[in-house]
């Protein structure tokens, strides 16, 4: 089974963002860069899936600059090897995003392809489905459940209200939603073993970007702060301000 | 004349998702500046007989795909059907809730037509006669705007942010039929079952209410206490990523960067700190309140109401009050 897991390098969820002086991008000086939380979830779900039915397991990324040292994190989590796809600047456009790991992938030959169902950078939450539509294959996207047998997949998808039940042949791809696992952590001998382990530089293919940025702005601050008050004292007067000056009841 | 903005107006179980309507009124919002027709588009099996109640929200003309292997969606045949009624329509435009259904199907059709795609926008307006999609990125810390360099512009809407048209019963529009080119055998991926959730209840992203907990509810007999106030007030129970994680509350119910993007009128924040990946799922709520037992917590910077003190106290007392106030 060859397994492929599509991984971004994200600034970490606490960073606090700050919008660069070209006012389109956010301000990278002093960012520390993890693995998309997502990502962990399908980096898992591909650990889990190799030591029970066997293969490789590929991280496969598209970065601009240096996303070796995430990269190497999820090697230490247990993933065989990595091919790091180089391109000029990284794509905020998901197609361009889409069309240079499709590219990437071809060259993979994959049975199973797993990504998280977002990157919390661009929140985006549309690549896995675009990459299936530029492979001509299916793609199944926020799973809490996957299950391979008989060179086939059933996997549960979050939709509002509950889930769907999806059977689908591969190869396919599957976005992994929070619930699919619980990812583990590195390893001291991980650690250790990943800095051996093969990371291929690639050139990504370059990829028109059809998306324009026309600025980038920090949300204005809620007005919060009014304190009510303290205890059950409190409760008649919430309840007035919620009917009459919020009116939301 | 301007090229045409096409809806996909979702549904399932042949009924409307409110989200459809609200796409509606901001694709009618965006024609009444750049001119074009709003075609809604109804995907699905045995769905002709709902499809012209679209028109008193808005839709000039309706299109429809229904066909059986349309019946539960797919993203292949969804897709199919999208792309054919862009083409059939010059669409400029499309737009579709953020819903589970949305946020798959967008992208594929993107894909499709080699065009650009925006996800789970709040904000969507002309500027210089091209559509520009305001949509937040890093978990909502900052917010982009954004336009296609190519047509049609595909943009998803974030459900509860737009309103529902005043419907208009007088109005009718002319429904046409389209063909998906769709066979069971293309689809690859199929929907074997449909599992519902706790049964009948509203989901998180649909509610107009939503009362959350998190560690401060100190286990799962705690939630019984906030379910008690969300049945009282027509609302929803949600959760903190430290409350789901202790398994005291579900995966579904969490709301954060790693759980549901919610946008209600009211969010009552019960011992929940406020810590910035909760905040991504929630601050573009109307109305914020927040009890909490420490005046400290950073909840309180963004609630719109705080009261300081202990849960166990406040909510049954808020529940209570509540009744009285508006005979609940
Ligand atoms: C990658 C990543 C993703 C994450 N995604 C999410 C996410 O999607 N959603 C999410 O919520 N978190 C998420 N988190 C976790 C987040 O950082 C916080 O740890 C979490 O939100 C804290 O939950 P909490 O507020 O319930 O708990 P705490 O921070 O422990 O806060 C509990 C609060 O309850 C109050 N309290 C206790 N007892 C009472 C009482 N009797 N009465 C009143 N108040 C009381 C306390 O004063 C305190 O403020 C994520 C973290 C990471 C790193």
């Amino acid at each position: 089974m060859n397994i492929v897991v599509c991984m971004k390098r994200v600034p970490d969820t606490a960073a606090k963002i700050r919008v660069s002086s070209n006012g389109k991008t956010i301000d990278e000086s002093g960012i520390e860069y993890v693995i998309n939380p997502y990502d962990e979830y399908a980096i898992e779900e591909a650990l889990r899936i190799k030591e029970k039915s066997g293969g490789e397991v590929i991280i496969l990324t598209l970065d601009s600059s240096d996303a070796q040292p995430v990269v190497r994190n999820a090697l230490a989590m247990g993933a065989d090897r990595a091919v790091l796809l180089k391109c000029a600047a990284k794509p905020v456009d998901s197609l361009a995003t889409a069309q240079a790991l499709a590219a990437g992938l071809k060259e993979l030959n994959a049975d199973i392809i797993l990504m998280g169902k977002q990157a919390v950078d661009y929140d985006n939450l549309q690549v896995g489905p675009m990459v299936g539509q530029l492979l001509g294959i299916p793609c199944v996207s926020v799973i809490t459940k996957l299950e391979i047998a008989d060179g086939k997949a059933v996997a549960r998808r979050q939709i509002e209200g509950g889930e769907e039940v999806v059977e689908t042949t591969l190869p396919a791809i599957f976005t992994a939603q929070k619930g699919l696992n619980e990812p583990r952590y590195a390893s001291l001998k991980g650690i250790m073993a990943a800095k051996k382990k093969s990371l291929v530089e690639k050139d990504a293919q370059s990829a028109e970007e059809c998306i324009e940025v026309l600025k980038m702005e920090i949300p204005p601050a809620r007005k919060g702060g009014r304190i009510v008050g303290q205890g059950i004292d409190a409760v008649p007067e919430l309840v007035k301000l919620l009917q009459f000056e919020a009116k939301v009841l | 004349m301007m090229a045409n903005i096409l809806v996909f107006a979702e549904q399932r179980d042949g009924k409307f998702k409110k989200s459809a309507y609200e796409v509606i009124g901001a694709a009618k919002n965006i024609a009444s500046q750049i001119g074009g027709q709003v075609v809604a588009l109804v995907v699905g099996s045995g769905i002709e007989g709902i499809a012209g109640e679209l028109a008193g929200y808005g839709a000039d003309k309706i299109v429809v795909a229904d066909n059986e292997v349309l019946k539960l969606y797919s993203t292949a045949g969804y897709s199919a059907a999208v792309v054919e009624a862009v083409k059939k329509n010059d669409a400029g435009c499309v737009l579709m809730p953020a819903s589970f259904m949305g946020k798959d199907l967008a992208p594929a059709v993107a894909a499709a037509l080699g065009t650009a795609s925006a996800t789970d926008a709040i904000g969507i307006e002309v500027a210089d006669g091209a559509v520009v999609a305001t949509r937040p990125v890093y978990g909502g810390k900052s917010l982009v705007k954004v336009k296609s360099k190519k047509a049609p512009f595909i943009v998803t809407l974030r459900p509860n942010v737009f309103p529902v048209p005043q419907k208009d019963e007088s109005k009718s529009a002319a429904i046409e039929k389209i063909d998906a080119h769709i066979s069971a055998d293309s689809i690859k991926a199929k929907v074997k079952e449909v599992v519902a959730g706790a049964a009948g209840k509203l989901d998180l992203t649909e509610a107009s209410i939503i009362v959350a907990g998190g560690r401060g509810m100190k286990g799962p007999e705690g939630f019984k206490v906030l379910e008690e106030l969300a049945d009282a007030i027509g609302g929803v129970v949600g959760a903190s990523r430290s409350a789901v994680d202790a398994g005291w509350i579900s995966q579904a119910d969490q709301v954060g960067q790693t759980g549901k993007v919610v946008s209600p009128t009211l969010y009552i924040a019960c011992g929940i700190s406020g810590a910035i990946q909760h905040l991504a799922g929630m601050s573009s709520s109307k109305c914020i309140v927040a009890i909490n037992k420490d005046p400290e917590a950073p909840i309180f910077q963004i609630a719109d109401f705080g009261i300081v003190g202990d849960l166990f106290e406040v909510v049954p007392a808020l529940k209570a009050e509540i009744k009285k106030a508006v005979g609940g």
